[in-house]
């Protein structure tokens, strides 16, 4: 079997001026092209987790590889280009820069990193066709033929921008924090039914979180929070 | 990135444009200030261009510029006609332009002089007085106007007018039985000339025939101006006299001699070190007011700082975007340094604009409103360092809320908080 996308072993982590220690992983393993489900109620270190992964939060002790390179070895700068390099995220809500077009939205990561850029297109036209193919396979195609701008998308069609952003360049991983939470259920599933089909187009691993259990029937891979950060048992 | 920042500062549009604006008026403040401070010692030194040395009665050496260039204030006292006769003759010497004052016209003073005024006076650089109709005087009762004067009262050639005794306003010794006439209107200079009336030392001789006790003649007992013209009028006094060397080697030599004159007590100066004096009296009003200006432009800076930092919190959202495609807090801070450079120097540059076509349109309307010639000429050396000291206080004010973002974005991450 292939490396594992997400390694964690041991992995503890609180605020420099807290004793309070917020999370206590002695394993997490997601493996290359899966789609995995983490559930977990607010505040059961969910954020944290993220943080740790996309290398903005350091972790205390343990080991933690993000395609099997240890994220603590970094420097910082190198952290947030391994970031953008490999991994797209999608949030709950506002995700698009409101003075940027739709398709300029897409591009951003493009702009941050070299290899996701390459792997987009070898010139700026290709990267251009690329994004408008990922716009249309998510359903904006009329949005982008409107030159619609951002804040007058709906929310649904602003998360499926998101979701374009995360998936340009063919990331490694993309992780989405809560990306469905604003929308109702029917949007709820066709949004994710776009997003796994995308996904499994280019071979992504995807790392979805959310507090809302009902989802979790659509992923093969489920975890939950509570069970692996054993800080709450 | 580059691209990023413009259609983000495009975004908040409406702030951006008060902070330019804010920030360009204190340019222009300060700047124009400077200008103005530059234009006043300009048309100070203009009015006394060419002339070496400055003689008049014992007293201050700045009481003596004032009230024989300038006409400001009084003489203390008269210098008599030998003393100036004594000088006039000195081999260094190379013109001499006596003056006499003490009369006005509706405000403005009467100076008596001989021909050599219009030969030998000098204003701006090295100019020529010259006349705008007419021409000099050559009778007892003829007169020569300054271009305000003639504007002010809309006088013509041939217009009798009154001399007023003495020099207020309004004055009600007037020399109203010896009118004068104008014979000739001079173009404007920018300096006090165009303030002044010209008359012969004879003029104001004949004016004052008769006047012994310094008040006007009983009724009946005055001379006809008829019977003035056919007197031998002898100039017995004048308040000073402007002197022109052959060459400046000698200034500080005569300017000794007169000092020391044994015949009457004497003051020379030379019109370039009274100035300075003025300059040292007049510094405290102009440090005064670049205080203001500096402060001016402090607040301009102050609000960008103000608008950027809270801009910061609506922000959190765009810099949060950013981490999560790759920018580093590094970046996040240098958008906002460039954010307060670009500010500032739009401001500048909107303030320069500002500036030279106040400039431009307000010129003509000092110059002759006030006589106050405010020369336009492009930044100098100074405005320059004053400006980047603009730009880097911009800067700085950007690293304030650059360090605060920093901070925020480490703390924040990628998570939006709401």
């Amino acid at each position: 079997m292939a490396e594992a996308i997400l390694d964690l072993k041991n992995v503890c982590f609180s605020w420099k001026n807290s004793s309070r220690k917020l999370l206590n992983l002695p394993e997490f393993i997601v493996e290359q092209h899966e789609h995995v489900f983490l559930q977990g109620p607010s505040g059961s270190g969910k954020s944290t987790l993220l943080g740790l992964v996309g290398g903005i939060l350091v972790a205390e002790s343990g080991t933690l590889l993000v395609l099997g390179k240890e994220i603590k070895t970094l420097s910082n700068s190198a952290r947030d280009a391994f970031r953008v390099d490999h991994i797209g995220f999608i949030f709950q809500l506002f995700n698009l820069l409101p003075f940027l077009s739709i398709e300029e939205n897409v591009m951003l990561p493009l702009s941050f990193s070299q290899i996701r850029a390459e792997r987009a297109g070898k010139t700026k036209l290709d990267q251009v066709n690329e994004v408008h193919r990922l716009l249309i396979a998510l359903e904006l195609e009329e949005q982008i033929a409107n030159k619609s701008p951002v804040i007058e998308l709906s929310v649904g069609q602003q998360q499926r921008v998101a979701a374009a952003r995360a998936l340009i360049g063919n990331p490694e991983l993309v992780i989405a924090d809560e990306p469905t939470s604003a929308l109702d259920s029917d949007l709820r599933h066709s949004f994710l039914d776009l997003l796994f089909s995308e996904c499994k187009k280019s071979g992504t691993t995807l790392l979805f979180v959310s507090h809302d259990s009902s989802l979790s029937g659509l992923f093969k891979k489920e975890f939950s929070m509570n069970e692996i950060n054993i800080i709450n048992n | 990135m580059i691209n990023l920042l413009v259609r983000s500062l495009w975004n908040r549009r409406s702030t951006a444009v008060l902070t330019i604006f804010s920030i360009s008026i204190s340019v222009t403040l300060l700047l124009g200030v400077e200008n103005i401070r530059q234009g006043v010692r300009g048309s100070f030194s203009s009015a006394v261009s060419g002339t070496d040395i400055i003689v008049g009665a014992r007293g201050g050496s700045l009481q003596l510029l004032l009230y024989s260039i300038f006409r400001i204030g009084n003489a203390p006292n008269n210098l008599s006609w030998e003393s100036y006769n004594d000088f006039l003759n000195d081999k260094r010497v190379k013109w001499t332009i006596p003056i006499s004052l003490g009369d006005s016209h509706r405000g403005y003073r009467v100076l008596g002089t001989n021909q050599d005024y219009f030969k030998y006076f000098r204003y701006g650089s090295k100019k020529k007085l010259e006349f705008y109709e007419g021409g000099s005087f050559s009778k007892t009762f003829d007169a020569v106007i300054g271009s305000e004067v003639a504007i002010k009262f809309k006088y013509k050639l041939n217009e009798e007018i009154i001399i007023s005794h003495g020099t207020g306003k309004k004055s009600f010794l007037k020399h109203d039985d010896r009118p004068f006439k104008v014979v000739g209107i001079l173009k404007p200079t920018g300096t006090p000339v165009d303030q002044s009336l010209h008359v012969s030392l004879e003029g104001i001789t004949a004016m004052h025939i008769d006047w012994e006790s310094g008040a006007p003649p009983m009724e009946g007992e005055s001379l006809s101006t008829e019977d003035i013209k056919r007197l031998d009028l002898k100039t017995e006094a004048i308040t000073s006299f402007l002197i022109g060397l052959k060459s400046k080697i000698h200034a500080f030599s005569l300017q000794r001699e007169i000092n020391s004159f044994k015949e009457e007590p004497l003051s020379a100066i030379m019109p370039g070190v009274a100035l300075q004096e003025l300059w040292t009296i007049l510094r405290t009003a102009e440090i005064g007011l670049r205080v203001v200006t500096w402060f001016v432009l402090f607040a301009g800076l102050l609000g960008m700082m103000t608008s950027l930092l809270s801009g910061l919190n609506e922000r959190r959202r765009e810099m949060a975007i950013l981490r999560s495609v790759g920018a580093g807090p590094g970046t996040i801070s240098f958008l906002l340094i460039f954010e307060a450079t670009f500010l500032s120097l739009a401001g500048i540059l909107f303030g320069l604009l500002l500036l030279y076509i106040t400039l431009f349109v307000s010129q003509p309307l000092l110059e002759a409103y006030f006589g106050l010639f405010i020369p336009i000429h492009p930044p100098s050396f100074k405005d320059l360092i004053i400006l980047s000291i603009i730009i880097l206080t911009g800067m700085l004010m950007g690293l304030i809320p650059a360090l605060r973002a920093y901070r925020q974005s480490l703390a924040d991450g990628m998570t939006i908080r709401l």
